[in-house]
């Protein structure tokens, strides 16, 4: 697929604005290092990066920011939002800030990173358990969660369980905890996860790096190599982890991994 | 800012020597003229394809005739885009979404001076520095000689693969001749010198021109001056900022993307504007003797408004000047204080050599898609444009044109030798569907989605292989 020059939809009904909560870690004696612009997953909202991701990233002289896509966490409301206006937000909060950032995306925010790509030349995308959608994902939830699920097929809340997201390492108080506090993205978002035109393709030419567990309850195996295909590339793994690796008890493993390769590669 | 080790390895590598000056070989690195709007988006995607980019910039600041502070910006304090974001931003480095439709020019300059920011682009620009010329040496590279802005110390000449030419075009004031201007008594300046109404304040105002421009310095002096005239060579379409509550340009963009015939298009532009702006004839203007899209589109909601106000008088064409007076073609006098004329720029090279772009007698050159010269495969123009939108979003795409041929060249002349054989056919062609009127600027006017389509099909026939 080509980049599409003659943009109709973007000139002529531009994504309404709205507010959007973006958490911070910055650090200490900055290095120069591109900053991080984390998306988090449907659902989820910039308190799943700030528990422990923002704060490590800065630690390692990562300037660090989470958005919480419209409709999530502390961000305006917006019931009828659609993966171009999730993809919108992320640019938005990216052009904001003062350098090129690397985008990262969770779970369906790996989706909305994607199209972000097509719209913001990001110094590197990195895709943390992507789901990409299509009727193979549905299946997956539908045999772990059907009672979290089926309402969703008819426009209701895609509700996920703390069994679908963690790890048992995890203590059970603190996986409930984590699961009580997400919320849900728009019936139309939900529902283009099922039936979506395909991301353009990213813009400037971005290094790509995807990765994911083998244990992952949401992602199943062959859709996070499909995902990682797409880019050309073999998916990092962390066996023994949950979907929501920002928040599982091995945390710091993925992160290390993004940091050590921006490290490496940028 | 340069550091001072990019100018000691400049120093260094002066091998090369052109008529007994020294040449500092610059390699692969390519040259772009200019750090404003056109300018800053080449280094930009030039740095994408993997280019090294030098930029000269004669100002000492980024963003050309957007920064204010420049002695060439042709803004004044009111100015504000005339066509809406989403049309004006760069289409991968979107303007706020806080802003207004229409952001006023001192947003515009803070856009470019974060987009220069945003993908470090200011390492490349050379501020203080002008291009005096620019010549062709051995094996299609370019020789580049510059010196500090205004002429002081000595020129120096470097040697480039490649040259982008985006020194703007609405800086070199266009001045008609007029009989009997030399004895006329009264205060004459071009719009180029209008930079806020306290000049117009109490005065009794001739503005001369319909432009965006002339229109803007209109409805200031209708309500500032003591009296304002506003001469215009005929009718025009003047179109609402705002239509049916929506910016005027994204609901006709919304009708223009349909392919419908130009035609059918214009008569729905026609009907919009019977419905919003009305019978223009009722104001005492001119009828227009035109369609719509067939000149530069004026979009200005506050002049028929200041028209219905009084404040303004439309009147015809100037004849001549006088020495207290100034006669329009329909034989009336008027007696201004001070005359504003707004007849617009003219777009100059002085540092190439006409024939480098194919300049004819007009002072118009023949470029493929505006950018493209025959027989000199690295040079580029970039933001060469008149558009029926925003300048940006089309000029991005011209650069990524520019450093995907710049790429092809290098790794498949095969399917650049079909590029070529298309340039030297078609340069000089024009893009716009409507027959625009005839004027100095006209043969650069371009549609918007005309343009944009025909640059689509460049940039999928110029796609770099992986």
């Amino acid at each position: 697929m080509k980049t599409r020059v003659v943009r109709v939809t973007d000139w002529t009904s531009p994504v309404p604005p709205v507010y959007r909560e973006v958490r911070a870690a910055t650090p200490e004696a900055p290095e120069g290092k591109p900053p991080l612009l984390f998306v988090p997953g449907f659902g989820h909202g910039a308190w799943v990066f700030a528990e422990h991701w923002l704060e490590h990233a800065a630690s390692r002289a990562f300037p660090a920011h989470a958005v919480s896509l419209r409709g999530h966490g502390g961000s305006g409301p917006a019931p009828k939002a659609t993966l171009r206006a999730y993809a919108h937000d992320v640019v938005q909060v990216a052009a904001s800030l003062p350098r090129q950032a690397v985008l990262v995306g969770h779970g369906a925010g790996a989706l909305v990173v994607a199209h972000a790509l097509a719209r913001y030349p990001a110094r590197a995308g990195v895709l943390v358990a992507p789901v990409f959608g299509g009727w193979g994902t549905l299946g997956a939830a539908l045999r772990r969660n059907p009672v979290g699920t089926l309402p969703a097929v008819f426009g209701g809340a895609l509700r996920l369980n703390h069994r679908q997201l963690f790890s048992r390492e995890l203590p059970d108080a603190a996986a409930r905890d984590y699961a009580s506090r997400l919320g849900r993205a728009s019936s139309r978002a939900q529902w283009q996860l099922l039936r979506h035109r395909a991301p353009e393709p990213a813009v400037g030419n971005p290094p790509l790096l995807v990765l994911g567990s083998p244990d992952d309850r949401v992602v199943p195996p062959a859709a996070l190599t499909r995902a990682a295909g797409r880019y050309g590339a073999a998916p990092l793994l962390f066996p023994g982890m949950g979907h929501d690796m920002m928040l599982d008890a091995r945390w710091r493993e993925p992160i290390d991994a993004i940091l050590d390769w921006l490290d490496k590669d940028l | 800012m340069s550091t001072f080790s990019d100018q000691e390895s400049h120093e260094s590598s002066a091998t090369l020597w052109r008529d007994g000056r020294p040449v500092y070989d610059r390699g692969g690195t390519v040259c772009v003229i200019g750090a404003g709007a056109s300018g800053l988006t080449a280094i930009k995607n030039l740095k994408e394809y993997g280019f090294g980019a030098d930029c000269y910039e004669r100002e000492t600041g980024v963003g050309g005739a957007w920064n204010w502070r420049h002695d060439r910006s042709p803004v004044y304090a009111s100015t504000h885009l005339i066509s809406s974001k989403p049309l004006t931003e760069y289409p991968d480095f979107p303007m706020p979404d806080n802003w207004p439709d229409y952001p006023h020019h001192s947003q515009l300059l803070s856009y470019l001076e974060q987009y220069a920011d945003h993908f470090d682009l200011r390492p490349h620009i050379w501020f203080g520095t002008e291009v005096v010329r620019v010549e062709p040496a051995d094996g299609d590279r370019w020789d580049v000689t510059t010196r500090s802005t205004g002429g002081y110390g000595a020129e120096r000449t470097s040697r480039y693969a490649a040259v982008v030419v985006a020194n703007g075009h609405n800086w070199s004031p266009k001045l008609p001749a007029y009989e009997g201007l030399d004895e006329f008594r009264g205060q004459v300046i071009h719009a180029s010198a209008y930079k806020d109404a306290t000049q117009l304040r109490g005065k009794r105002v001739l503005v001369v021109g319909a432009g965006n421009t002339g229109c803007d310095i209109a409805v200031e002096a209708g309500q500032q001056a003591a009296r304002c005239w506003h001469s215009t060579r005929r009718g025009y379409w003047y179109a609402p900022k705002y239509a049916f509550g929506r910016p005027a340009d994204q609901v006709g963009d919304a009708a223009g993307a349909y392919r419908l015939p130009l035609r059918v298009r214009q008569w729905m532009f026609h009907q919009m504007l019977k419905l919003t702006v009305g019978d223009l004839t009722r104001f005492g203007l001119p009828r227009p003797d035109h369609k719509v899209f067939e000149t530069h589109p004026i979009v200005n909601s506050h002049l028929v408004h200041s028209i219905g106000h009084g404040s303004i008088t439309p009147v015809p064409d100037v004849a001549r000047f006088r020495r207290n007076s100034v006669t329009l073609v329909d034989g009336q006098e008027v007696e201004p204080d001070l005359v504003v004329l707004a007849t617009g720029y003219l777009p100059r090279f002085e540092f190439l050599a006409p024939e480098v772009l194919g300049i004819d007698t007009s002072g118009r050159p023949a470029l493929y898609l505006n950018a493209f010269p025959r027989r000199h495969p690295t040079l580029a123009v970039a933001g060469l444009l008149q558009p029926d939108s925003g300048l940006f979003p089309i000029v991005h795409w011209q650069t990524v044109a520019i450093a995907r041929w710049l790429r092809l060249r290098e790794n498949a002349p095969d399917r650049a030798r079909a590029f070529t054989a298309r340039v030297d056919a078609e340069a000089g062609t024009r893009w716009h569907s409507a027959k625009v009127k005839e004027s100095t600027r006209h043969w650069f006017e371009i549609g918007h989605i005309d343009y944009l389509r025909a640059l689509q099909r460049t940039l999928d026939e110029l796609e770099v292989p992986a």
